[in-house]
């Protein structure tokens, strides 16, 4: 690790913002303690940073009053709490078994080659960042995957060029 | 009256039905029924009477479950109501269905489990991704609490009860009910010891009960509209209807509402519309990824918990995944083996380890450096991952594809090893 990667990991919190702010202190209305909202307080962040870097989780630990540790612990042990940043749309591609049947590997290997990255990584315009998800519960129409907040079905590699060059344009 | 009690008001072609649409269709009347003068008790030995099993997996009886809630003046005052809409068992479609096409239903359930229990709080667990689910059912919560179906002394009934939608971000160990309590908690969602149950110590140590999104659904129409009724809808032992999906190549696949006790063979071929041409059945999952395979022979099995539990396999979450003739078995394990992998908590050992082991080895067979020992790891793996060697469900949960396969697919798997590649890509 170099200097510089060393000192990114800063143990400075950055401030957060009033939106922000606004939608924990809700969020504390609807739990007893303050340590329940910190999930929630990780996924207001990242709606309105895109991801939760260091500093993100240091304000919202030293906000709630909670260890950063174990907040470090939570963010770390979801799939959808980003620690990295991430493109302008996430693509969350369903690998489970009813897409797998359906022939999801071909669409992954479609996806990835039209994007130019794999599983984990973010294009280089920064428009997509390309997630495998567990089972999108969209087993009737598979291959699924979402992009953004909209779930897209019965993928086909046609359907996947539409879907990327609609967001691209 | 009707004999889709879960689905009647669901068209996915237009949204869900408003609160005035949605009464106009007998809604709340299950509400207004206990407000001219049901006790908790009364409802819960309705519920009780009616059979009603839950629907998350497990298929426990509800009154039971709730039964064991401590009630009365020594008891803790602050209950818990705790819906499991975490949706996450591969193959699994059928909650997402009953929340964005009806979630009204889901509300109306949750008063009525909510009364019984005594709760005054009650939380749903919501799957990250199932933004369009989220908002159908905030949108029904606020139309619920403007009408006075929620908030404080509901009806005069001196019964309070709020509902909060927490979105959860994307962990199937949270379908675990321990573990989805924690997770609600704030913490990281590892499974706690039992006991103690959450019935008597759950969410921040108080009595609560977490019942599946199907399950409460399923509470309206018992109240509304009679047990005799209820008991009417079932074509088999176990009583009411239940969602019944099929994924996989079938001509038709989907998620329909039926009365438990059909024949599987009927399912699939009535509603599923059969195989693709020039597809063969060649097994099947009968509820979600951690069943037990079931084979052709097993077609004429009714849909019941007990009958299928006769050979072996679960009911489950009763949506099946089909596996066609031209589709490897390995390859289709294997599948299920990275998504338990990756879906462990990581807090016990043997799955922790054992289950990246098992992936390991099935990536190995898949590009042709499998062994003999590797079946001989493989078979291991199901032993000592099976029910009583870990700390939760979800690792015996693994082992259920992987034994019944090991054993149903016993020449697909040597196939990978002497032919050193999987037979179905080449």
């Amino acid at each position: 690790m170099n200097s510089e990667v060393i000192a990114s990991t800063a143990n400075k919190a950055r401030q957060l913002n009033a939106e922000e702010i606004a939608e924990i202190e809700h969020e504390m209305t609807l739990y007893p303690d303050k340590k329940a909202v910190g999930l929630e307080a990780l996924k207001i962040v990242q709606k309105h940073q895109g991801w939760v870097s260091d500093e993100s989780l240091l304000a919202i630990a030293k906000y709630l009053d909670l260890p950063a540790a174990d907040l470090e612990g939570v963010a770390t042990f979801f799939n959808l709490v980003y620690r990295q940043p991430v493109g302008e749309n996430v693509i969350l591609f369903c690998d489970s078994v009813s897409c797998w049947i359906m022939g999801c590997d071909n669409m992954k290997e479609h996806i990835q080659n039209t994007l130019g990255i794999g599983f984990g990584e973010t294009s280089e315009d920064g428009k997509f960042t390309l997630i495998p998800v567990p089972c999108l519960g969209g087993c009737d129409r598979a291959p699924v995957m979402m992009v953004g907040e909209e779930l897209h079905h019965n993928l086909t590699p046609d359907a996947i060029d539409e879907i990327v060059s609609k967001v691209r344009s | 009256m009707t004999t889709k009690p879960l689905t009647k008001n669901i068209d996915m072609s237009r949204g869900p039905l408003d609160i005035s649409a949605y009464e106009a269709a007998d809604g709340y009347q299950s509400l207004q029924t206990i407000a001219k003068g049901l006790s908790p008790d009364d409802v819960l030995q309705k519920v009780k009477d009616s059979g009603l099993k839950g629907r998350g997996g497990a298929g426990f009886p509800t009154g039971l479950k709730w039964s064991f809630v401590p009630q009365g003046e020594n008891s803790p005052q602050q209950k818990y109501l705790v819906v499991n809409a975490d949706e996450m068992e591969p193959g699994t479609f059928k909650d997402r269905l009953l929340m964005e096409g009806d979630p009204h239903l889901l509300i109306e359930g949750m008063l009525v489990a909510a009364f019984t229990i005594r709760a005054s709080k009650a939380y749903i667990f919501l799957r990250g991704e199932y933004v369009v689910a989220e908002r159908a059912l905030n949108k029904a919560i606020a139309e619920a609490a403007e009408k006075g179906y929620l908030g404080k002394n509901i009806l005069g009934t001196g019964f309070d009860l709020d509902i909060v939608v927490h979105t959860s971000a994307g962990r199937y160990i949270c379908g675990e009910e321990t573990a989805l309590l924690n997770a609600l908690e704030g913490k990281r969602a590892n499974p706690r010891a039992k006991p103690p149950f959450p019935q008597v110590s759950g969410l921040w140590g108080k009595p609560t009960i977490v019942n599946n999104v199907e399950t409460i659904c399923n509470l309206p129409s018992i109240i509304s509209y009679g047990i005799d009724w209820y008991h009417g809808l079932t074509k088999g032992s176990d009583h009411g209807t239940k969602l019944f999906g099929i994924s996989g190549k079938v001509k038709t696949p989907g998620c329909w509402e039926l009365p438990l006790g059909l024949p599987i063979r009927q399912v699939i071929e009535e509603y599923g519309g059969g195989m693709q041409d020039g597809l063969e059945l060649r097994a099947f999952l009968p509820g979600g990824g951690s069943t037990d395979f079931m084979l052709p022979e097993h077609l004429d099995i009714t849909l019941d918990y007990d009958e299928i539990g006769k050979v072996g396999s679960r009911l489950a979450t009763g949506t099946m995944i089909i596996l066609d003739n031209k589709t490897c078995p390995v390859g289709m394990i294997g599948n299920l083996m990275k998504f338990f992998a990756h879906e462990s908590c990581g807090f016990c050992t043997p799955c922790r380890d054992g289950l990246p082991w098992v992936d390991a080895i099935f990536r190995e067979l898949e590009e042709g450096r499998g062994s003999e020992k590797d079946l001989e790891i493989l078979h291991e793996h199901v032993d000592y991952l099976g029910p009583g060697k870990t700390f939760c469900a979800l690792a015996p949960g693994a082992t259920a594809p992987l034994g019944s396969g090991l054993r149903i697919f016993k020449e697909d798997f040597e196939r990978h090893i002497t032919g050193k590649c999987c037979p179905y890509k080449h």
